[in-house]
């Protein structure tokens, strides 16, 4: 098995490994960097619990090898929370009720955050299409259609501390 | 909302607080079980069967111990050497951990194989040989009791043999069947073959542990996916013999249950079994078509039910007959002396003077299970069939379904209700709960609207649900699992400052109950949700309970945290007493603090009592300010609702699209409105779900046709429609706050009330009944078939 050497931003800070060809990046990101916010739901791409962005577009990080993301910059849950300030979509989540046991959350939140820097106001329906490659068993998606529209409601309005959300960088 | 009695004055209650679990997960610092990393830690993976049925003629391992990173790999043979190859069910059952010498369902498993990473136990998996040799495979239930059918549990020597596992019935069968002929002469009698099929709760965090064993302490420690962990510590003492003080069970942040993580699976046998192999921690991490087609499935109920009615379609006998589907081994989740669950609270929410009720249940050539998904013990089943009846009843009489169900209704003054199966429903008023979902949909205009669309040739549907739940099992008499009595329990204490830690016998999967249990005590202390932290799914601290599962959590684990806190607080009165040098009985108690009556300004907070509790506590009293209670529910508790659903089906396509639903809950006091809508919302999609969506199928041999979320299609926010809710309050009277529980009331009674409303949208050309998941294909076969196809 050939061992590949990899430098990865993520969530703005260098990290640096060999991994194996066949290492799915989303194994990486838990097992090595023990980055344990993004999670795994299904082996077929199709529960989303595993969403990050990749250069500033959503991805499910169990379909793309670690060695794939050389080079890139990445942000998962852990880069979503800024100097101490809950980002719009995380506060959305908390306020509108849009989680019960958590796990879709992180890839849920991911998800919505390359739909608001593709389209900042969009229709509820524009959402539901946003977040149908993301399961979620607990919420029945009414609330976290919610938390979606408050935190692209409160990221239109002027923000003049705010980093720009899902930039691809942050962190240190 | 519409309230009545008040019920139990509790303040506080009631309120929409912000759950305090949420500050972890939307950072990502949840902790699942997968999250858990020990030093040295190696992982596992399941060789498991490619065949329904076969005997296993070998077993060759040694390429597998070649495969680099792989340490051991465990086979049935091993297991059988330590007396560990088979574990008791929930139902007593016995189940193979590793299939020994024969496999009797596709994925079961066969050896397991530990290794370095997760890579090179997959690697190890795949190098392991197995020789089969294959048999005749039983798949459909029906057959599974001819004489010539192939028997699957050779096994079970203590039996006749026979693909059987039980015949129940309860009943006045007498009583039923003369109901039945006088129905027959002067009455009506409708009748109806319905399936409801196998499904999965599939929770988005699939099922798995880190078992780990300190041979220097004897201690074995067990993270792992439990909604019942000191149920499933007694059960590893039982089967494996260590002592159970020195097994701690752990059941971390946990991605969803809905009964999926109620039974004992082999992956976690197995997992204990390496890490006393090989000394190492050992984790064991199912795949999603590992835990679709081989973790508990639930309903695969197949079932015939009558009803007998006068003319004008007064209801007077239920008449069922089920044939239940229990798979490979019998692994239903139920108490052990309801081998069909609740399932005869199948008179639902109407006055039917005599019932009867058949359960046979068999083996087949199927993932066993029979679990409790999101439903209290087969009242999914049952509710669902009574609904369906009552609308086929409705057709029969020429009555509106709405006005066919007001009829029956049991009458809100008969309570306490005394079913004709035996149970004794506590409070209800199911009038009034269809009665506002009709004004909230507008009932009588939709039904214009419909009469409209059908002369122009348009297909719409209206259905209505009328379920009645039971759940909040105990009491302890009646119920059990595995033997042990279905009470659960809180421990209170109240620190010197007043601060609160309450650690809880029942765990939570996503119910939020570190927020409304800590309302539950805010409330009887009058002090802050914010000041009380609730622990839960640590055996090794919390007080022994039951676990989260079948709504008991707020009917029984809420309960016993109540009056715990009651507890508290009648040991504050005492202390408070002193304190004032007053007598207790001239105290009166206000939200957080007690009083002296008469003079309101002489008093002593609930802070200033907990701090004397520990510096200046009264003689004659224990210092310190804790509290205990173990509590078993004199009653089960009956949660209601009425549900309505409209659908416009596609002429050219036969696609359902769901316009509205309306859901009215009443599932007494409520303790925290925003979580109740929560819990509402995400079980009517689950209800939505089998519905129209998902079904675990098999075909001839034995495949599983719905092993991934591909093909078991889990409704998407473009299915899932914008769910509207309502509520009546009709607080049980037997539990201290008047909670009933709500977490299942939506998925019991949603599948009918949308099965109902595409069967309204077809009654007019002669439909009665189309067997659930309504698929396209099935509503488009009907439509060519009365030629109302346009495509």
């Amino acid at each position: 098995m050939s061992i590949h050497h990899i430098r990865v931003t993520i969530n703005g800070k260098l990290y640096e490994g060999d991994v194996e060809a066949r290492t799915l990046l989303v194994h990486w990101l838990r097992d090595s960097l023990r980055l344990t916010g993004t999670h795994i739901g299904c082996d077929t791409s199709s529960c989303g619990a595993c969403t990050i962005l990749v250069d500033g577009k959503a991805v499910k990080s169990c379909t793309m090898l670690a060695v794939q993301a050389d080079g890139r910059e990445l942000l998962t849950v852990e880069g979503l929370e800024q100097n101490g300030k809950l980002h719009p979509l995380q506060e959305g989540f908390h306020v509108e009720h849009a989680l019960q046991c958590g796990y879709c959350t992180p890839g849920m939140m991911m998800a919505a955050l390359a739909l608001l820097k593709r389209n900042p106001d969009p229709s509820e329906q524009e959402i539901r299409e946003g977040i149908s490659g993301n399961l979620c068993r607990c919420t029945g998606y009414v609330n976290i259609v919610k938390a979606i529209q408050y935190a692209a409601q409160k990221l239109r309005e002027p923000q003049p501390e705010q980093v720009p959300a899902g930039s691809g960088g942050g962190g240190e | 909302m519409t309230t009545t009695s008040a019920g139990p004055h509790v303040h506080g209650l009631g309120e929409p607080y912000k759950r305090k679990e949420d500050a972890r997960f939307i950072r990502g610092k949840g902790n699942y079980v997968d999250d858990i990393q020990l030093p040295g830690m190696l992982y596992a993976d399941i060789v498991r069967s490619p065949y329904a049925h076969a005997l296993i003629k070998s077993i060759d391992i040694s390429k597998a111990l070649q495969v680099p990173g792989v340490v051991a790999v465990i086979t049935g043979k091993d297991l059988e050497a330590a007396g560990l190859a088979w574990m008791p069910t929930l139902s007593g059952d016995s189940e193979a951990v590793l299939a020994v010498d024969r496999v009797l369902y596709q994925m079961q498993e066969v050896a397991f194989v530990v290794a370095e990473s997760r890579y090179a136990a997959a690697d190890g998996a795949a190098a392991v040989e197995v020789d089969y040799d294959p048999l005749p495979v039983v798949v459909d239930p029906h057959k599974a009791l001819a004489p010539d059918a192939p028997l699957l549990r050779p096994d079970k020597k203590d039996r006749q043999p026979t693909n059987q596992i039980y015949h129940w019935e309860t009943g006045d069968r007498a009583a039923t069947d003369a109901a039945f002929a006088e129905a027959e002469q002067n009455g009506v009698v409708v009748r109806q073959d319905m399936y409801v099929p196998r499904i999965h709760p599939a929770p988005i965090e699939t099922c798995g542990c880190v078992a780990d064993y300190n041979a220097a302490t004897g201690k074995l420690t067990v993270w792992m996916t439990s909604q019942a962990p000191h149920a499933h510590r007694t059960l590893f003492a039982i089967v494996s013999g260590l002592p159970e003080h020195r097994i701690r069970v752990i059941s971390p942040d946990v991605g969803g249950g809905f009964g999926n993580k109620v039974p004992i699976y082999p992956g976690y046998v197995c997992a204990v079994v390496a890490a006393l192999k090989t000394g190492r921690p050992v984790k064991w991490i199912e795949d999603r078509t590992e835990n679709l087609t081989s973790t508990g499935f639930a309903r695969d109920y197949h079932i015939h039910a009558e009803i007998a009615a006068d003319k004008e379609g007064t209801v007077k006998a239920l008449r069922v007959y089920t044939l239940a589907d229990h798979g490979a081994f019998d692994a239903a989740a139920q108490p052990t002396k309801f081998p069909a669950g609740l399932f005869h609270i199948c008179t639902g929410s109407y006055d039917f003077k005599h019932a009867h009720v058949a359960v046979d249940a068999v083996h087949t050539n199927k993932a066993p299970g029979g679990i409790a998904y999101r439903c209290s013990f087969r009242v999914t089943e049952a509710s669902y069939l009574i609904e369906r009846m009552m609308d086929t009843l409705a057709r029969e009489v020429g009555k509106d379904p709405a006005e066919i169900r007001l009829q029956n209704f049991i009458k809100p003054e008969a309570f306490p209700y005394r079913s004709a199966l035996g149970w004794t429903y506590d409070s209800g008023n199911y009038e009034r709960a269809l009665r506002l979902a009709m004004e909230k949909i507008g009932y009588e205009e939709l039904r214009r609207e419909q009469a409209e669309k059908r002369a122009r040739g348009e297909l719409m549907g209206i259905g209505i649900s009328s379920f009645t739940e039971i759940v909040g099992a105990g009491p302890g008499k009646h119920f059990d699992i595995a033997g042990i009595q279905m009470f659960d329990s809180c421990e209170i204490r109240v620190h010197p400052t007043g601060k609160v830690l309450a650690r809880i016998g029942v765990q939570t999967q996503g119910q939020g109950h570190e927020t409304t249990f800590a309302q539950i005590i805010a409330a009887e202390l009058g002090i802050s949700p914010d000041d009380v932290d609730v622990e839960h799914g640590d055996t090794d601290t919390a007080p022994y309970g039951l676990g989260t599962y079948a709504s008991r959590s707020t009917p029984v684990g809420g309960a016993a945290t109540a009056v715990a806190a009651r507890k508290i607080r009648d040991k504050a009165r005492k202390i408070a007493a002193y304190l004032l040098e007053v007598g207790e009985e001239d105290l009166e108690w206000e939200p957080g603090r007690f009083y002296v009556r008469g003079s309101p300004s002489k008093g002593k907070t609930i802070q200033e009592i907990a701090f004397a509790a520990y510096t200046n506590c009264p003689p004659y009293l224990e210092p310190g300010l804790e509290a205990v209670n173990y509590y078993d529910p004199p009653n089960l508790t009956y949660p209601f609702g009425s549900y309505i659903c409209v659908v416009d089906i596609d002429r050219g396509t036969g696609e359902v699209h769901i316009r509205r639903f309306l859901a009215v809950d009443d599932c007494g006091t409520v303790i925290n409105p925003m979580i109740v809508e929560g819990q509402i919302h995400g079980g009517l999609t689950q209800g939505l779900a089998p519905a129209l969506y998902e079904q675990l199928a098999y075909d001839e041999d034995g495949n599983v046709l719905g092993s991934n979320f591909q093909d078991y299609l889990i409704p998407t926010a473009m299915e899932t429609p914008r769910w509207e809710t309502a509520r009546t309050v009709t607080p049980s009277p037997h539990h201290p706050i008047g909670a009933k529980g709500v977490g299942e009331s939506p998925t019991v009674g949603a599948p009918q009330a949308i099965a109902n409303a595409v069967v309204d949208a077809l009654a007019h050309v002669g439909v009665r009944h189309i067997d659930i998941p309504i698929t396209p294909w099935k509503v488009w076969a009907i439509l060519k078939e009365k030629g109302l196809a346009t495509a």
